[in-house]
């Protein structure tokens, strides 16, 4: 009996199959992602019908219904509200926001006035630019442009009274000129405040430590209304009799004050995370106080709570809007304030404001938190574990 | 130790300059001297002031006659009612807004957090989107947006819209029967409590059964069944009581029944959306934390899915959501005195009329803001007691 030859061995390699068609493709796709058991697919079919009931209609109002370009309320309204519409039309008003878009943006600025406001916004955005580039190089010069020599151009340029320049008060200043400039300093002088209360809270000296947790503690226990309320009323009563100082700039302190607080205890947080062996070897270094924090410790603290920082920036971002309360008009108050204008008052008017309104802070927002992601990326330099 | 006690004992040998106690006595003297200081001129420039606009300081004022009338109101009150009244009114307003909201926003939140876990692809892009939109934008801007954008662009009450169960939505706000309580009513409120009680303690029981023979007890039917079939028994023992006073249309007005008003709607529908995207987020946070080892050795015990999201996943989850949710529902607290912008009547609104008519600036701001810290250190409170009972027991 002959035995085969056991001893074959395979010299080419079979060709590698593609995958078989029921994990690839479009219909794999939805079978795992869309259909994978009856739940999920009752689940699919409650949501393509959320999605289908209410994305045509938003489409509809906001794109194909609306009006774009118009001079007053007759466009936006129907017939019967004395308009040139359609009975039953309903649809965005943009004519509103287009023939108001000055006065959101920079209130009631007098208006041979507005290159000034609008020659800071240029410079700001060429100085932000690159400083938010992290390959654009002289990043020291930029700051000191950006945080130092900026607001004082800006404060010049928007305020003027000096250089030929005509004096605008204040109470003219209005929409996302009022939002920015408040929120910019906001940002600037609140996150060196929050270092420094946060730096006190954990001090071991006892009264400036009670003070820090007292101030802290407070400020972050109350509504911002009532931190409004308090500069607008109760500061003025602070004062020797005589003396006042501008709304906008008690605003600002109240807003700057309210953010420094939760800036503390974000970074705080970021104090706690440091192991307390980068302390002691800066102490063995023979470092001071100051340096030690400068050169060894905020470094890592603040890249540990760059999330918290940002959010908290965004935070006081939304919460300038709450100026209104002390009539003041930023972005939202001016298009509230646009609302009883006769001249352009239709049921979409107030819809139409407030969605633009959204849409300008939610950019605004949105491309901080982004930002944000993308440096916490950048600067993660694989130390977690 | 001999050594060290040495170099400790040994008096610094720098300039007393350099010597960090000295030093930081010096600053902390320094801090106080500035802050007494501070004190003592903001002090003395407020007597002058008020001495000059002739404003009494003190708390007398809150005894004086109101004037003044509130839209909504939870006790009896009239504009003849005194100043304190009238705060103590604002202060009912806020806590109702807030336990409303707070309750609202937590079941969206959980719902949408969920969501962004999902398996299902849309499910979890539809939550995205609800949570990156509303994260966004202030709350104040949501808050007018129900309120001039949709609250106030319904019809009038002529034409208003019919819901199910008699209620009605307009303009002037949503519209729904009153129950109306008869003779005997009280006897259902004890059923519901007997019911109450009667079911924690079955459920109790069953549970000491369970740790002692391992045999289950239908713990979830029975005490559906106490807490509803003994009031309804009681209903129908005591005669039925109750009744329900619907809205009627009539030609300008709907009458009867009972309104919540666009300006509580608009508030309590933003502060429950603005702030359920913040929980979502915290809630996705929570459940990712627990790692996926604990669901699977779970499995590997041969638990039921449903029994794994309930006595492994979320009991852990819970520890870390809590805290920030805690944060979460003191932010909604605080957000509701945004109702003054469109004249909800709560404690900012309240105390800030009530110091505009006294001129009692100092003492308006500090009643607030003592209020508004009595409340949050009170929902810290018990937020830390639950926190407390669901932390980690180390064995």
């Amino acid at each position: 009996m002959q035995e085969h030859d056991m001893s074959w061995v395979r010299t080419e390699m079979v060709l590698a199959q593609p995958a078989p068609a029921s994990v690839t493709g479009l219909g794999a796709w939805v079978r795992k992602n869309l259909i994978a058991s009856t739940g999920d697919t009752i689940l699919t079919i409650v949501g393509i019908a959320l999605v289908a009931m209410i994305l045509p209609q938003i489409i509809n109002w906001a794109f194909i219904n609306a009006v774009w370009t118009g001079p007053d309320r007759t466009v936006c309204a129907t017939v019967a509200q004395g308009g040139i519409q359609p009975d039953g039309w309903t649809g965005a008003c943009w004519a509103f926001v287009n023939a108001k878009f000055g006065q959101f943006m920079l209130g009631r600025y007098p208006i041979e006035e507005r290159w000034r406001p609008i020659l800071v916004a240029i410079l700001f955005v060429a100085l932000l630019v690159p400083m938010l580039m992290p390959k654009v190089p002289r990043k020291g010069l930029n700051a000191v442009l950006l945080f130092f020599v900026l607001p004082i151009v800006a404060f010049v340029l928007l305020v003027g009274g000096m250089f030929g320049l005509p004096h605008v008060e204040t109470s003219l200043w209005g929409g996302l000129l009022v939002t920015l400039s408040l929120s910019f300093v906001g940002i600037a002088v609140s996150l060196p405040l929050g270092i420094v209360l946060a730096l006190g809270r954990r001090s071991k000296m006892p009264i400036i430590k009670t003070l820090c947790v007292v101030f802290i503690e407070t400020v972050r226990g109350i509504p911002l209304i009532t931190v409004l309320f308090f500069a607008s009323v109760m500061l003025p009563l602070f004062l020797p009799e005589g003396v006042s100082f501008d709304k906008f700039l008690r605003a600002l302190i109240g807003v700057s004050l309210f953010a420094a607080a939760y800036m503390a205890e974000v970074v705080r947080g970021g104090l706690q995370a440091i192991p307390k062996g980068q302390y002691e070897g800066a102490d063995s270094l023979g470092l001071g106080y100051w340096q030690k924090m400068y050169f060894i410790v905020m470094p890592q603290a603040l890249k540990l709570v760059i999330p918290g920082i940002v959010n908290t920036f965004i935070g006081m971002f939304k919460d300038t809007s709450l100026v209104i309360i002390i009539s003041m008009f930023d972005l939202l108050g001016i298009v509230k304030q646009n609302f009883s204008d006769a001249n352009w008052a239709t049921a979409q008017t107030a819809r139409s404001g407030l969605i633009f309104a959204a849409f300008v802070f939610w950019l605004f927002c949105f491309g901080m938190s982004r930002y944000s992601m993308y440096t916490e990326r950048r600067l993660d330099t694989g130390h977690k574990r | 130790m001999a050594s060290q006690d040495v170099l400790r004992e040994e008096p610094s040998r720098g300039s007393f300059i350099n010597d960090p106690k000295i030093r930081g006595i010096f600053f902390q003297v320094l801090v106080v001297v500035l802050l007494v200081a501070g004190v003592w001129w903001i002090a003395h420039n407020v007597i002058d002031n008020l001495t000059r606009l002739r404003i009494a300081s003190g708390f007398g004022f809150l005894k004086g006659r109101a004037g003044f009338d509130i839209s909504e109101s939870a006790i009896a009150y009239s504009s003849d009612s005194t100043y304190g009244r009238a705060i103590l009114v604002g202060l009912l307003n806020t806590v109702i807004v807030a336990i409303v909201g707070i309750i609202t926003a937590t079941i969206i939140g959980f719902v949408i957090g969920i969501g962004r876990l999902s398996k299902n692809w849309l499910i979890r892009k539809i939550c995205t989107v609800y949570v990156e939109v509303f994260r966004n934008i202030p709350p104040l801007l949501v808050i007018f947006f129900w309120y001039s954008g949709v609250l106030a662009v319904l019809p009038a009450p002529r034409d208003s819209i019919n819901l199910p169960f008699g209620s009605f939505l307009n303009q002037r706000g949503f519209y729904f029967p009153r129950a109306v309580w008869g003779d005997g009513s009280w006897l259902i409120f004890v059923a519901l409590l007997v019911g109450i009680a009667m079911a924690w303690f079955v459920a109790r029981k069953a549970r000491q059964r369970q740790m002692a023979t391992g045999q289950q007890f239908p713990v979830f039917w029975t005490s559906a069944a106490l807490i509803v079939g003994l009031p309804l028994l009681a209903y129908a023992l005591s005669g039925f009581p109750l009744s329900f006073d619907y809205p009627k249309q009539s030609t300008f007005n709907l009458t009867g029944g009972f309104q919540v008003r666009p300006e509580f709607l608009s508030l309590y529908l933003a502060l429950s959306c603005y702030t359920a995207a913040f929980i979502a987020e915290i809630v996705r946070a929570g459940i990712r934390g627990v790692s996926a080892g604990q669901t699977e050795a779970a499995g590997a015990l041969g638990l039921r899915s449903g029994s794994i999201l309930r006595l492994v996943v979320v009991p852990q989850a819970m520890r870390i959501v809590i805290p920030p949710l805690t944060s979460q529902y003191l932010n909604l607290t605080k957000n509701s005195s945004l109702a003054i912008a469109i004249g909800y009547p709560d404690l900012t609104a309240t105390a800030g009329t009530v110091l505009n008519q006294t001129g009692q600036a100092v003492e308006g701001v500090v009643i607030m803001m003592v209020i508004y810290l009595a409340i949050s250190l009170l929902t810290s409170l018990v937020m830390n007691w639950f926190n407390a009972k669901m932390a980690l027991v180390e064995r």
